[in-house]
């Protein structure tokens, strides 16, 4: 069992009458990369601030690097790095005082400093560019500026705030494959606060779904499809339309979900890839005549707007209740 | 206090103050024009004149000034008429004038670095370092205080050349500054400078952009113009125990306002506007 590096319980913050978090409990284990999904005003900003000491809870608790973010917060900080969702770069200074200035106050040793900063520009791929006001380089160049800046001090734990947020494929492409050497070879614990649906399932191995403040669910894509019964999608290739009873026939079998049957496309949720046989005798038994068989799992994309459904057809009912 | 991010943050904000040249500009032109043109011109006129009379005469601005302030009798004691006029425009009636300058160099760089900085949404990065708010304000404050001091003081000894050197052929001796000019420039100058500071911090808390908290601390200026005002009509004449006074009252207004600024200035005051 890996070491939780990151608790909350019950963390929670408002801002006036607007709960910003509300009951937040969670736990991100040491060398993982979690994200943090939701939409714009989901939370996931504050989040990361209460986690950081940059703003104080309303409520509940929080324990990062095992400090206290509301009472230890510059002991804290010493040992996390953070990308804004803004670059945040002083553009009238060159990428190297950008750089420096960050690296002398996160103390680094003066002797080390200028080697270090040396090395980050030459492994972001900014050497050439090192004395060039920020304001003359682009948006991936920035981005990757501000990642240098959240690493130069070594943090053993990393929050990343839309890291991907207006760039291009080809710079997005680049910032993605920084995020995930720097877990997978560097095995440093990364926060990840992203829509970006894709980028998420790519990266993250676990995920907590937000919304207006609270968690709607958390774990690995697998935990989070087999809760909703999303489970496994089977994609059945027919060579002639499917007999009339076919489908009956499915529906009558117990780890059956939902299914889609379009021209010669039938599409079938099933809990796991044991009930797979199953399906593929039945539409046999009643005279289906398959060409293919495709299980895959569902996409963090269809999971997800599967828990904001479920999360709004909650919301829903319990607003219905006089 | 960690006197390397004292040192770092201020740093970094002088910098970021000398790349904008629209906030500098303007703030080396005018003293340029009060410590060289208007001093020139001041010594200089007298020669271009047939006759000093227009300007010392009873009804003339020395004769008004002597008048007013009977305590520069003394100092006047013994001079002629053009020493009279150069002793008394750029030893009296310029000492507050120069009052502008810290005032004028703290606002623009501590609206730089409060208010500019929020602008331009780099204070967020700032605020995820472990700088403490105490060392993000002292050290934003530093920027500001420091350098307008320093310049003050540079502005002072560049005057002090200027009159000495082209009155030289009026007094014929060094006779700047009057002992008036150093409580103003040594106590007075650095609670000018404080204020400036202080109160575009508080500004900065309730302004958008660099200019709106420029623009609006600017306005302090008004304080110095009474100071002239006071100065010429003889209603508050800077002796030293007067400048010692004043200065007093102003350190205490800048402890009043420097404490209200340390309030505003936390973390999460500045994220949550």
């Amino acid at each position: 069992m890996r070491v939780p590096v990151i608790e909350t319980e019950s963390l929670a913050r408002s801002f006036g009458p607007v709960r910003a978090v509300d009951g937040l409990t969670f736990q991100v284990r040491e060398g993982e990369v979690f994200g943090l999904l939701g939409p714009n005003g989901a939370g996931k900003t504050t989040t990361v601030r209460l986690l950081n000491g940059v703003l104080r809870p309303s409520g509940g608790r929080a324990r990062v690097l095992g400090l206290d973010p509301a009472q230890d917060g510059c002991r804290l900080r010493q040992q996390t790095g953070v990308l804004t969702e803004t670059p945040s770069l002083y553009e009238r200074l060159t990428a190297r005082e950008n750089l420096a200035l960050f690296g002398a106050l996160y103390a680094i040793p003066e002797p080390d400093l200028s080697r270090r900063v040396a090395r980050m520009l030459e492994e972001f791929g900014l050497a050439d560019r090192a004395d060039d006001r920020v304001g003359e380089f682009s948006k991936g160049m920035k981005q990757r500026l501000a990642l240098a800046r959240a690493l130069l001090h070594e943090p053993p734990l990393l929050f990343l705030d839309e890291p991907t947020a207006g760039l291009d494929p080809e710079a997005s492409r680049q910032v993605t494959e920084m995020i995930a050497r720097l877990s997978r070879r560097e095995g440093r614990t990364v926060l990840l606060c992203t829509h970006h649906l894709s980028e998420a399932q790519r990266l993250c191995d676990r995920v907590a779904v937000m919304d207006r403040g609270r968690l709607l669910a958390l774990g690995t894509l697998e935990e989070l499809s087999r809760s909703l019964g999303t489970g496994l999608q089977v994609g059945i290739g027919l060579q002639a339309p499917l007999p009339d009873t076919a489908v009956a026939a499915l529906r009558r079998l117990s780890s059956i979900g939902d299914i889609r049957y379009t021209s010669l496309q039938l599409q079938v949720s099933v809990a796991d890839e044991e009930a797979v046989p199953a399906v593929v005798e039945t539409l046999v038994r009643e005279g289906a005549r398959i060409l293919s068989v495709v299980p895959r799992q569902p996409s963090l994309e269809e999971v997800y707007f599967t828990i904001r459904r479920v999360a709004q057809d909650a919301s829903c009912a319990t607003e219905a209740i006089p | 206090m960690n006197g390397r991010t004292l040192r770092t943050i201020a740093v970094k904000d002088l910098k970021e103050v000398l790349q904008n040249r629209a906030a500098w500009i303007p703030a080396l032109v005018v003293p340029l024009i009060f410590i060289i043109v208007l001093p020139l011109g001041i010594i200089l006129a007298p020669s271009l004149m047939q006759s000093m009379s227009p300007l010392t005469a009873p009804t003339g601005p020395v004769g008004m000034m002597r008048e007013r302030i009977p305590a520069l009798a003394a100092e006047l004691a013994g001079l002629d008429e053009r020493q009279t006029w150069v002793v008394l425009m750029t030893g009296y009636f310029f000492a507050p004038f120069i009052l502008i300058f810290p005032l004028m160099f703290s606002t623009i760089v501590a609206s730089e670095s409060f208010a500019g900085e929020r602008e331009r949404k780099t204070i967020e990065a700032l605020l995820y370092t472990p700088a403490s708010d105490g060392e993000l304000f002292l050290g934003k404050a530093l920027a500001a205080f420091v350098p307008a001091v320093v310049l003050t003081w540079v502005s002072f000894l560049v005057y002090g050349v200027v009159v000495n050197g082209a009155g030289w052929s009026v007094m014929g001796r060094f006779w700047f500054p009057p002992a008036s000019w150093w409580p103003l420039m040594l106590w007075v100058a650095p609670a000018v400078a404080a204020l400036g500071v202080a109160a575009t911090v508080l500004i900065s808390a309730r302004v958008r952009t660099f200019m709106e908290a420029y623009q609006t601390s600017a306005s302090l200026v008004l304080l110095v113009l009474a100071l002239v005002a006071g100065q010429i009509t003889g209603v508050l004449y800077l002796s030293p125990a007067i400048a010692l006074a004043v200065g007093l009252a102003l350190w205490l207004i800048d402890g009043v306002l420097i404490g209200l600024g340390v309030r505003t200035f936390r973390r999460e005051a500045l994220l949550v506007k």
